[in-house]
């Protein structure tokens, strides 16, 4: 229990006097009622009588220190505060708690952060320009020195990225044929066109969503991963140990990476759209189109050109999303949420990289009639 | 069970270590209130690993730690959340978190756990962060500050609830000797004027020298407390030739 009394003296001055404990629990009791007692009386003295205090530690001297640090006009002093106490509350100085030291920046005007954001923006640009120059070099450097090239980094990478992949590659391609075949059997029936179902799940696989689904669900899962994994070495500045080992952070940490996703990728695709025709002409099966009609359409319909289409996408698939993890890694900044920012906008970054070069390869191969 | 008032944490039986491998064997030993308590020995020797099993973060392979009679170590949910309220804790690396500032660091356990209103809060943060000579850098994020800077915060965190018992781990390790004698300073006044007691793990003898009433010394080969005592009088009187070895070579590298 805390208590505070006020009353005023005949020569002007106020005396607050505090009995009880002064700690974090009873403070609430007293807190108001002693500021507001010294700043209804700004012209007179106050005097804060502590000699019934029975105790006070850091939050009990928070009151001492919030009286002593308003401005007035007349001076407040403490008296027969207990020793102890006052060998506590001298630890602190009124003067600087009376003003923020460290406050806020003012916020910048909108035209200014306009400006701000366009900057970053063009050091981002800037930075992919680069980085796609030194990753050339450092891809050139492999090729022509594959003794050069961490082996066992790029098996271990490579498990990971396509073996441990398997399971929700087959999960989302298999479900997405089945839905696709589905969505698009019961219109078609109704014109008796059931069975060209299977060209169009054929086609839409192989051409485009088997190896666009494999890519986002690379970046989802290989890119967000190198992203943190390339951000948690440069927070824990293993990467400035390799820079000052000189070894190039890009040619030993991003290299393997590359390869194993341009290894790996067109292979998860190859499955993407076999599980993904699998689902098809599962759910084909119920609208009476046996296994054997399914694969002899799909066969008619698609040719080793539109395979080949989907396929080579897949590389560069692989190339843009590993590469975009690995850069977004570098770019890993200090603070807890860094690396979560960075694995956040690899994810971003390679799923708009990836929709935009679809589109080009889109427009690339009506061109060229592919 | 404590038929000591003044003693404030005992260890009974305690065997420390992880997943059944035991660092240190059957540790006994007693803190009384007020006391400013050393835990040290050799790197790999258990100290960390002791203040977690103390401070309820990992159990003990097997023994008891009792906290004002309360044994932490078989204690359920509840009771586990209101003995580790009575005490603060500073990490290693200050464990600040980093999306806040050092401001609302500080501010946060008085946020949750009283009803201050928000001006007090404030006025004891920025205290808190005076008393560890932050006072000019409240509005920063711990990844704007240097190591000792975080770890200085990190003390100010573990006072900011005033707890009668702090643990301390490492605290002056990364601090220049300036702001690590004000640190002891700051230890010795709240034990001598406010009875607070500390629990140190450290290996600054400077600082043990200055600031602690009490250490024990952990072995890792013997497994075990192979002194207790006044550290000044361990390092004078001490017959034990690992203990002077201890105190020497760590006296050596202190002074080098």
């Amino acid at each position: 229990m805390a208590a505070v009394s006020i009353s005023d003296t005949p020569d002007g001055r106020r005396i607050l006097a505090l009995t009880g404990r002064l700690d974090s629990a009873t403070l609430p009791e007293v807190w108001d009622k002693a500021r507001r007692a010294a700043a209804e009386a700004p012209t007179r003295p106050v005097v804060v009588d502590a000699a019934g205090v029975d105790y006070c530690d850091g939050a009990g001297a928070a009151l001492f220190v919030e009286l002593l640090r308003q401005p007035r006009e007349a001076r407040v002093e403490v008296a027969n505060l207990k020793p102890a106490f006052a060998a506590l509350l001298k630890q602190f100085d009124p003067q600087v708690l009376s003003h923020d030291l460290d406050p806020e920046p003012p916020r910048r005007p909108a035209i200014e952060e306009v400006g701000f954001e366009v900057t970053v923006l063009w050091r981002d640009i800037r930075a992919q320009v680069e980085f796609v120059g030194e990753l050339c070099a450092a891809l050139w450097f492999a090729l022509t020195h594959p003794a050069s090239v961490r082996w066992r980094d790029v098996w271990r990478i490579c498990e990971r990225v396509g073996v441990d992949a398997l399971p929700i590659v087959a999960l989302i391609s298999f479900l997405l044929g089945m839905i696709l075949a589905f969505q698009s059997a019961v219109p078609m029936k109704r014109f008796g066109a059931e069975i060209f179902v299977a060209d169009l799940i054929g086609l839409a696989m192989l051409r485009e969503l088997g190896p666009l689904m494999t890519a986002i669900l690379l970046a989802g899962r290989s890119g967000a991963a190198f992203a943190a994994e390339i951000g948690t070495m440069r927070v824990n500045q293993e990467v400035d140990a390799l820079t000052t080992m000189g070894l190039n952070p890009v040619r030993f940490l991003v290299t393997p990476r590359i390869i194993a996703a341009v290894m790996m990728t067109p292979l998860l695709t190859l499955f993407s759209d076999l599980v993904g025709l699998l689902g098809g002409a599962l759910t084909m099966q119920s609208f009476s189109i046996p296994y054997v009609t399914f694969l002899k359409e799909v066969d008619a319909a698609v040719s080793l050109t539109d395979f080949l289409a989907g396929f080579v996408k897949s590389f560069v698939f692989a190339l843009l999303v590993a590469a975009i993890g690995c850069l977004r890694g570098l770019q890993t900044s200090a603070g807890a949420s860094a690396v979560g920012d960075s694995a956040t906008r690899a994810v971003v970054s390679g799923i708009i990289l990836l929709v935009v070069v679809d589109g080009v390869f889109a427009v690339a191969y009506y061109m060229l009639n592919i | 069970m404590n038929a000591d008032a003044d003693v404030v944490i005992r260890v009974v039986g305690l065997d420390a270590g992880y997943e059944g491998v035991a660092i240190q064997q059957n540790l006994n030993f007693e803190i009384r209130r007020g006391e400013v308590f050393g835990i040290m020995g050799a790197s790999g020797s258990g100290k960390s690993t002791l203040m977690k099993h103390m401070i309820g973060l990992n159990p003990p392979i097997s023994g008891h730690v009792f906290i004002g009679g309360d044994d932490i170590v078989t204690a359920d949910e509840p009771t586990l959340e209101r003995i580790q309220r009575r005490f603060g804790v500073m990490y290693q690396s200050g464990a600040l978190f980093g999306s806040m500032s050092l401001l609302e660091n500080v501010r946060l356990p008085l946020e949750v756990y009283t009803d201050l209103p928000d001006a007090a809060i404030d006025l004891i943060a920025r205290m808190k962060l005076e008393l560890v000579g932050l006072e000019a850098f409240t509005g920063h994020l711990p990844a704007e500050l240097s190591g000792g800077m975080q770890k200085r915060a990190g003390i100010a965190r573990a006072m900011a609830l005033d707890p009668s018992i702090l643990f301390l781990d490492e605290p002056s390790s990364g601090l220049d000797p300036v702001t690590a004698a004000s640190l002891d300073a700051t230890i010795r006044r709240l034990s001598d004027n406010l009875g607070v007691t500390f629990v140190i793990v450290t290996h600054d003898l400077g600082s043990v020298f200055v600031a602690a009433d009490r250490v024990i010394l952990l072995d890792t080969a013997a497994k075990g407390i192979i002194a207790e005592g006044d550290p000044r009088r361990l390092r004078d009187e001490s017959a034990d030739p690992r203990v002077q070895a201890f105190f020497r070579r760590e006296a050596e590298a202190a002074a080098a």
